[in-house]
This record gives structure tokens, C-alpha cells and sequence, in this order.
């Protein structure tokens, strides 16, 4: 397992070096962007819209009870914005894009097309890692802010259709608006860019490093998408606790 | 990457004592060789001897357990190498791009080194596909080629690099003796053009013995003769008469 982290430390820092390379390789990361937004933007959609309600569906007819049920905007406004569309949208997209990421990269390790890359003295980390880090490290965070919306409307919607809670649509945005500062967006914006880099950097070291046939192929992305999404819950409980330290 | 290396010339290769093992298993057992700049090698030896391995070490995709490999007299982990020198390599495999077109493969190396505007890169991948009979064929898919055809495209990417050093793993194992001829053609044609230095490996006996200045048989990962095609054919030898001379007699099955 270390050694798996420090070749990722050294994958992440080979790439970073690259970055100033990004111009040159802007075709692949339009590609990768077009197909991340692509293969997600519904599913982003409907994931959302059911978050947002099944959040409210839960919460709301406590606040009732209670005579709080005017809360319930923020309480749905925060925490969607603050944690479940970000990590949420992070699983989603190591399961969509991190998987195709390590099963693309693997597959090309195993025809020897990374030893035709490398004997045309292409760098399989410019031409391979750093387009896919790049776009993934903009889709993420632009997904979760479409995410915290829809979320935000799913919530309204079912605040406002369910007659336990009976929160109109204007009453429900009024008190988010009150308790949800852009801080709080930000946060989560700042996180899915970690988690991001993690889908990531995990995503191609896995199919970089990928060996034997088919079934090493399997093995990678499986690999791949658990290690992301464990590297993720773990990580989001330590960035939480950061971010919460410096909202103070 | 300049082009400033335009004038090149073929490149010289030295290998000394390489060994390789895999997983405790010896795949090369010290291999000397000795390539001169401008020349056609051929290496010959039956399957598994270790060929493929071999190449790979020359164009550093494999680390060898013991010996080193120098180009022009420099080790070839040495830095910058590889931007030094231009060298390519056609896989046993092909080992095309799969997701890139077939003209994109031909000229993957000259358009991410920006060695050439596009429309010189698209005239360059054109002729390089007809050189291989291949006319007309960029847009397509590798996985909607033949092997026959793969190889061949993967060939024509060699050509494209214009490399100085070019490392052909079996060219002619899947092709039609008629493609075959015209390989080996190429094969000579360029060491006129732009005397480039070529290894060849190959079981294919006329490419061998039509192209070759020198062969060298491999067998078991040692080198058995180095020589001229005349030499080679005069060694005495019994694996390598047997290897050179066996024929497919049906007689002696229908008998
Ligand atoms: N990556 C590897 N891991 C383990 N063993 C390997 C590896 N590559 C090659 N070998 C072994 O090395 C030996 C030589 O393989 P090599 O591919 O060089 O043979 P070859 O001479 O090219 O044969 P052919 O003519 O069939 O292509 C074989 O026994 C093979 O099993
Ligand atoms: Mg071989």
C-alpha cells in the first residue's frame, strides 16, 4: 500500500510539472471534458433532484413537529452544498470516469501501446495523465455546483408537494439564501477538487501499472474505483475538519 | 525537438553482455552485438529465443539484469536520449493506437513534436500509406483492419518518424508473400535513402537472406554465429543448417 502512494505522490508531482504543457494537449481535454459531461450530466441531474428530496422527505416532518418546518430550506441548502453533493457526485464520478479512465489507460498498457508511446519518445503521462487530470479537475467542481442546484430544487419541490411539511417554494429559498453563505459552496467546491485530483491520479496509476490480459484490465478498475472512493470518504472527513477550522 | 539532426545518418549499436531474466528465468544469456551505422541486421532464431526481448532492450523499454546497450557509443539511459535520437520501432503486435485513426498513427510523431505543419504531416502520412499499400486508409479505425494491414500501418509509422535507428519485430509474419517483397523492398529502399540503420528480426527466411548484410542467429538467448547471409549458410553448425534448411516434406506423411 505505500508503495502504491508514493508512486501516486509521483505521479501527481510528474504531472504537475506538465501543467505548463496543458495548452498543447488542449484537444484531449476538450475530448475528455465532452465525454465527462457526456456520460454524467443526467445522471448528475437525476441523482441530484432525489438527494435534494429524499433530504427533505426525511427532515422535514421532524421540523414540523417541532414547529421549526421553516428551516427546512437551509437545513436541505447546507447540507447538500456542504457534503452530500460533493462526495455524492465524487463516487458517482469514480464509478463513471475513474473507471473508464484506469480500464482506457490499462487496456493500452497491456497491447503495448504505452511502449509504442514511449518509443515515439511521447511521454504516456503528458499524452495520457495530464489531459484526463486536467478535465477531471473542471468537470468535478462544475458538476457539483449544477448538483447543489438541482439538489436545492429537489428539495423545494418536495418541501413544497409534501403535506406533512407544506413549505411553499418562495418561503424554502428565502431561509437557504439566509443560511447558506457562498462560503459554504465554496467549501464544497474546494473539496471536489481534492476528490477529483484523487479519482484522478488513482484512476491512472492503477492502469498505468496494469498487467496481464483482460482479466488485469477488470482487476485495475476495480481497483481503481474503491481505492478512489475509500481515498475519498476518508479524505473528506480530514478536509471537513480543516475547512471547519478556517470557517471560524 | 529540433530538426536540426535532418542530415542524419544510421546510428551505431553495441550490445555487450546483456542478460535478462524473468521471474528467475533466463531469457538472455549474455548478448554481445556489434551493428554497424548504415547497416541491415538481421537476427533470426525459432520462437521464444528471446528476439522480441532483445529489441526491447535496444529501444529501452525493458532494463537489462546485466550488460549495457550503447547508441553511437552512449548508453542509452544516458539523459535526453531518447529526444537525441530518432528511433522506431514496428511491434510484433503493430501496437497501434486504437483509438486514433490510422492516418493519426502514421503521424503521431511528427504532430506531437510539432516537427511539421499539419498539411506537411498529412502529406507525409498519404505517401507513407501508399508506400505500404494502404492508399486512402487514414480515417479508418485499427480495429477495422486486418493483422496484415495493422502491420503494415504500423510500418508506415515507423517510415514516418524517418528514424535513424529502426527496429523491425517480424515485418513480414503476417503478410502475403507479394507484401512481403515489397516490405523488404522498402526495407533496403530507405537504408538508400537515408541510410538508416535497421535491425530485423525475423523467421522469414527469403526476407532474411534477401535483405540482410549481416544475420545473426539467436538460440536460447546466446548468440550462435554472427556472418554474412554467405557465412551464415556456410556454418556447420546442425541447429543452425536444421533451423536454415528445414523444409515441410508432405511426402513423408503420406508415406
Ligand atoms: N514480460 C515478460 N515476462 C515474463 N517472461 C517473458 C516476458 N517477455 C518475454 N518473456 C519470455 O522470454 C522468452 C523470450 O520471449 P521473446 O518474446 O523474446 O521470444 P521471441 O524470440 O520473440 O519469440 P517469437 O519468435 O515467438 O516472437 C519467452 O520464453 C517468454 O516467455
Ligand atoms: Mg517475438
Amino acid at each position: 500500500m505505500f508503495q502504491n502512494i508514493g508512486e501516486m505522490m509521483i505521479l501527481s508531482w510528474r504531472t504537475l510539472l506538465l501543467l505548463p504543457q496543458t495548452f498543447r494537449q488542449r484537444r484531449k481535454v476538450f475530448d475528455q471534458l465532452f465525454e465527462i459531461g457526456n456520460t454524467s450530466l443526467l445522471m448528475t441531474c437525476i441523482l441530484s433532484l432525489f438527494i435534494g428530496g429524499v433530504i427533505a422527505l426525511q427532515s422535514g416532518p421532524v421540523l414540523s413537529e417541532r414547529g421549526l418546518s421553516s428551516y427546512i430550506g437551509g437545513l436541505v441548502g447546507l447540507s447538500i452544498c456542504k457534503e452530500l453533493a460533493p462526495v455524492m457526485m465524487s463516487v458517482l464520478i469514480a464509478g463513471r470516469i475513474g473507471s473508464a479512465m484506469s480500464a482506457e489507460i490499462g487496456s493500452m498498457r497491456v497491447y503495448q501501446e504505452i511502449d509504442a508511446l514511449r518509443t515515439m519518445n511521447i511521454d504516456p503521462i503528458q499524452y495520457l495523465v495530464l489531459p484526463r487530470l486536467v478535465a477531471i479537475s473542471f468537470a468535478l467542481p462544475l458538476l457539483v455546483i449544477f448538483s447543489i442546484l438541482v439538489g436545492w430544487l429537489g428539495g423545494a419541490i418536495v418541501s413544497m408537494i409534501n403535506h406533512q411539511i407544506a413549505v411553499p417554494f418562495q418561503a424554502y429559498f428565502s431561509n437557504l439564501r439566509e443560511m447558506v453563505e457562498v462560503n459554504d459552496v465554496v467549501n464544497g467546491l474546494i473539496k471536489s477538487l481534492f476528490f477529483a485530483v484523487i479519482i484522478g491520479v488513482v484512476s491512472c496509476h492503477q492502469g498505468l501499472k496494469t498487467i496481464g490480459g483482460p482479466r488485469g484490465i477488470g482487476r485495475s478498475v476495480t481497483k481503481a474505483v474503491v481505492n478512489s472512493i475509500v481515498m475519498i470518504l476518508i479524505l473528506d472527513y480530514f478536509l471537513t475538519a480543516f475547512l471547519l477550522y478556517f470557517d471560524k | 525537438m529540433s530538426d536540426t539532426t535532418s542530415a542524419r545518418d544510421g546510428v551505431s549499436v553495441q550490445v555487450r553482455g546483456l542478460r535478462k531474466y524473468f521471474h528467475g528465468q533466463a531469457v538472455l544469456q549474455g548478448v554481445d552485438l556489434d551493428v554497424s551505422p548504415g547497416e541491415i541486421f538481421v537476427i533470426m532464431g525459432p520462437s521464444g529465443s528471446g528476439k522480441t526481448v532483445l529489441l526491447k532492450h535496444i529501444i529501452g523499454l525493458e532494463m537489462p539484469d546485466a550488460g549495457a546497450i550503447s547508441i553511437d557509443g552512449q548508453s542509452i539511459d544516458g539523459p535526453g536520449f531518447m529526444a537525441k535520437y530518432r528511433v522506431a520501432m514496428v511491434f510484433q503486435s503493430g501496437a497501434l493506437l486504437n483509438s486514433l485513426t490510422v492516418g493519426e498513427n502514421v503521424g503521431l510523431y511528427l504532430s506531437e513534436h510539432r516537427i511539421k505543419p499539419e498539411k506537411e504531416i498529412a502529406r507525409i502520412v498519404a505517401e507513407k500509406l501508399e508506400l505500404v499499400g494502404l492508399k486512402g486508409l487514414e480515417m479508418r479505425l485499427p480495429s477495422e483492419l486486418s493483422g496484415g494491414m495493422k502491420k503494415r500501418v504500423a510500418i508506415a509509422r515507423a517510415l514516418a518518424i524517418e528514424p535513424q535507428l529502426i527496429l523491425y519485430d517480424e515485418p513480414t509474419s503476417e503478410l502475403d508473400p507479394l507484401m512481403a517483397v515489397t516490405i523488404a523492398e522498402e526495407i533496403l529502399k530507405l537504408k538508400q535513402r537515408i541510410h538508416v540503420t535497421s535491425i530485423v528480426v525475423s523467421h522469414d527466411r527469403d526476407l532474411a537472406f534477401g535483405v540482410a548484410d549481416r544475420i545473426a542467429i539467436i538460440h536460447e538467448g546466446k548468440i550462435l554465429a554472427v556472418g554474412s547471409p554467405e557465412e551464415i549458410k556456410a556454418n556447420p553448425e546442425p541447429i543452425i543448417q536444421q533451423f536454415l534448411t528445414v523444409e515441410f516434406k508432405k511426402q513423408k506423411f503420406i508415406l
